[in-house]
């Protein structure tokens, strides 16, 4: 990867802290990129730092940030932007939250700290992405989403429609982006082995391990793609059912 | 919502396969409320699970699975010195550590271990006799005890409990984090020359001969009878002076996808195996060959337990000392031999003088016999119990990372020097399906 672009990668990831994150960070520090890395916990963000470094990372900058609250987010940007010498060739933004279904029915206020963290926060990181890369004319904005926005289910509906959102905004931002040189990219996840899931019964084939996602996830970084792919690929043919399941049997599901 | 959840853990050998209350933490901020939170009496540290034996297993308790916790903290590529959480697994180390030009001051013959089981169970390789147990390769360590108390152990301050967590197979606490010096290395290959012997005897005699190199071992086929009972094939390596410093590829080449059937491993198949990799091996002479391929041929072949089927399989490691070991290998090897249930993979070594600081580690001076027994049910228990009795007349003892089966004498015999200091230091909440074996 080193090797295609002809000097060490340099990444923002947004969301350092998850467990595909930090299997992300690992497979970049192995190949020597600079790293700005923020997420919320400043003591588990010195770990990952100390951890990217011994891996081999060129540099690891670190930022204690609550990236969903009320930030002057294009400046954020611009400060890690300036621990990696003022470019980067990729800003992924990783970070969300499955939150609790049944809460955010009854309290709109978890309901709104849902979408939040998931559309309003996160589109916002991407806006101030996308102005960065138009103007530097490289590197890719990489948005980590979910097949939960493929249909409206009982279940997640409120996390599917944040997830939804932003699917549509970073494509249209890759539409935005595409004469410039710059790319968009949403990564719509399935079931990912991660502590955001730890609470629902797993195994089963449908079960990803966090390192291949972030394998993928890496891939995305280096080579060009579609701006809306699924990850594990299998779920592109399941939600292709999924979506096309008439509403009457739909609704005596409990999916 | 608890912190643990039921979840099916095997030791390496499959002889049992509880399910049992396991965590799965991922930062060393969570591992005290996740003590706090378990709902048995009793709790043990779990790494990789490599090891044999119930030394893995708290039937009667809880595990928390480390290896989420897998970290480097420092990696200080000047002095050759590395801290990382306790989960950290030598394969993955070694992607960072090798390229760099340094390497373990000693490794087992598998790097799925993790540094917190590598320190518990203060493994061996095949450098014993120059570097000495894992060990004496620890700096610092740290522990955290059911009390909550964080201790951070260095090996020149004298806190017992620092030489009890050595080989102390995860009884005094949860390892949280270990410190080791490494070692540099020319480059990641190794000059082997391997040449056949014909006898225990002419082992010893080629041991004693090979001292100089660092690495030393063989393989013994403990299927050969009559004029070739006790042929192996003694292999000595060094580092090579020539090549590049490449950490060894991630991806196994091939993987035992399910259980073999019980009647694909039987005594014929095992002659024949044996026969076949005696001509093999004794063919090679000296080459130089990737550490990944010295010291983990087995590494390559993911699940290899599998091939022993349901029932698995036992594996048998004792330490006879120096002034027995000739004839107490020889008789050992006599028996197993004569009783055919020996397997493939007899591995026959030296160790080394150089005393590892842990109070209840295996290695000593003398030769240790390692081997695999599938699990036949009595007739094996009765094979071990006659080896036992060879070991114990020797004054040697067996690694309890590999022993699923011996009495609570046969450990008294063994470790009784040392075994009340080491209680001492034993937490009171920390236990496991081997230590209550034990110490009945």
């Amino acid at each position: 990867m080193t090797e295609q672009l002809g000097r060490p990668r340099r990444v923002v990831i947004l969301g350092a802290l998850s467990t595909i994150a930090e299997s992300l960070v690992r497979r970049l520090a192995a190949q020597g990129a600079h790293l700005a890395l923020a997420a919320r916990r400043a003591d588990r963000l010195d770990a990952l730092r100390a951890d990217a470094l011994g891996r081999g990372a060129a540099s690891a900058e670190i930022f204690a940030l609550d990236l969903a609250a009320d930030l002057d987010v294009a400046a954020e940007l611009d400060r890690m932007l300036a621990a990696l010498g003022g470019e980067a060739d990729a800003v992924v933004v990783i970070y969300g939250a499955l939150g609790d279904q049944k809460i955010a029915e009854r309290d709109l206020a978890a309901h709104d700290r849902l979408l939040a963290v998931n559309f309003t926060s996160a589109a916002r990181w991407c806006a101030a992405a996308a102005n960065r890369l138009e103007a530097q004319k490289h590197g890719v904005l990489l948005a980590v989403s979910s097949v939960a926005g493929d249909r409206g289910r009982q279940s997640n509906y409120v996390y599917g429609a944040a997830k939804a959102g932003l699917t549509t905004l970073v494509e249209g931002i890759a539409h935005r982006l595409a004469p410039s040189g710059a790319r968009a990219v949403a990564a719509k996840l399935g079931f990912v082995d991660t502590a955001m899931t730890a609470h629902l019964p797993r195994g089963g084939p449908l079960w990803a391990k966090p390192d291949a996602v972030a394998q993928s996830l890496a891939r995305l970084i280096d080579a060009p793609s579609k701006p809306v792919v699924y990850l594990p690929w299998f779920w592109r043919p399941i939600l292709a059912i999924v979506r096309n399941v008439p509403a009457p049997i739909f609704h005596k599901t409990r999916l | 919502m608890s912190v643990f959840a039921p979840a099916a853990v095997s030791p390496w050998s499959g002889v049992a396969r509880p399910v049992l209350p396991v965590a799965r933490p991922r930062h060393g901020d969570e591992l005290a409320a996740t003590l706090g939170a378990r709902e048995t009496a009793s709790v043990l540290g779990l790494g990789l699970a490599r090891s044999y034996s119930d030394c893995v297993l708290n039937a009667a308790g809880s595990l928390v699975d480390m290896t989420g916790l897998d970290r480097i903290l420092a990696f200080d590529r000047a002095a050759g010195v590395l801290r990382a959480e306790a989960g950290l697994s030598l394969d993955d180390a070694l992607q960072a550590i090798a390229p760099q030009g340094w390497f373990f001051a000693t490794s087992p013959g598998t790097r799925f271990v993790t540094l917190g089981g590598a320190v518990a169970n203060d493994v061996h390789g095949k450098n014993h006799h120059a570097a000495g147990a894992f060990g004496c390769s620890v700096r610092r360590l740290g522990l955290l005890r059911s009390d909550g108390r964080h201790l951070d152990l260095g090996r020149d301050e004298g806190d017992p409990l620092f030489a009890a967590t050595i080989g102390g197979l995860g009884l005094t606490g949860l390892i949280t984090w270990v410190e080791v010096d490494l070692v540099r290395i020319p480059s990641t290959d190794l000059d082997v020359e391997r040449a056949p012997f014909g006898g225990v005897g002419d082992f010893f005699d080629v041991a004693e001969a090979s001292a100089g190199h660092e690495h030393t071992v063989a393989w013994i086929d403990c299927a050969a009878t009559g004029a070739a009972l006790g042929r192996g094939v003694f292999q000595r390596a060094d580092w090579s002076a020539e090549g590049a410093c490449v950490a060894h590829p991630r991806k196994l080449s091939l993987s035992m996808p399910l259980d073999a059937p019980a009647f694909s491993l039987n005594a014929l198949s095992v002659r024949a195996f044996n026969a076949l990799y005696w001509r093999q091996q004794s063919r090679l002479g000296r080459r130089r060959e990737h550490y990944g391929a010295f010291f983990y041929p087995l590494d390559a072949i993911g699940r290899w337990n599998r091939m022993y089927g349901a029932p698995g399989f036992f594996q048998y490691q004792c330490v006879v000392p120096p002034e027995a070991a000739r004839p107490a290998i020889a008789e050992l090897v006599r028996q197993i031999a004569a009783s055919g249930a020996g397997s493939f993979l007899a591995v026959l070594k030296t160790l080394g003088e150089r005393r590892s600081p842990g109070l209840l580690s295996f290695p000593r001076a003398g030769a240790t016999l390692a081997l695999d027994f599938p699990n036949r049910g009595g007739a094996t228990v009765a094979l071990m119990n006659r080896l036992d009795a060879v070991v114990r007349e020797a004054r040697g003892r067996l690694y309890p990372a590999k022993d699923a089966r011996m009495s609570a004498a046969m450990f008294r015999a063994g470790y009784g020097e040392t075994l009340e200091a080491f209680r001492a230091c034993v937490d009171p909440a920390f236990s496991s399906d081997f230590w209550r074996r034990v110490s009945a």
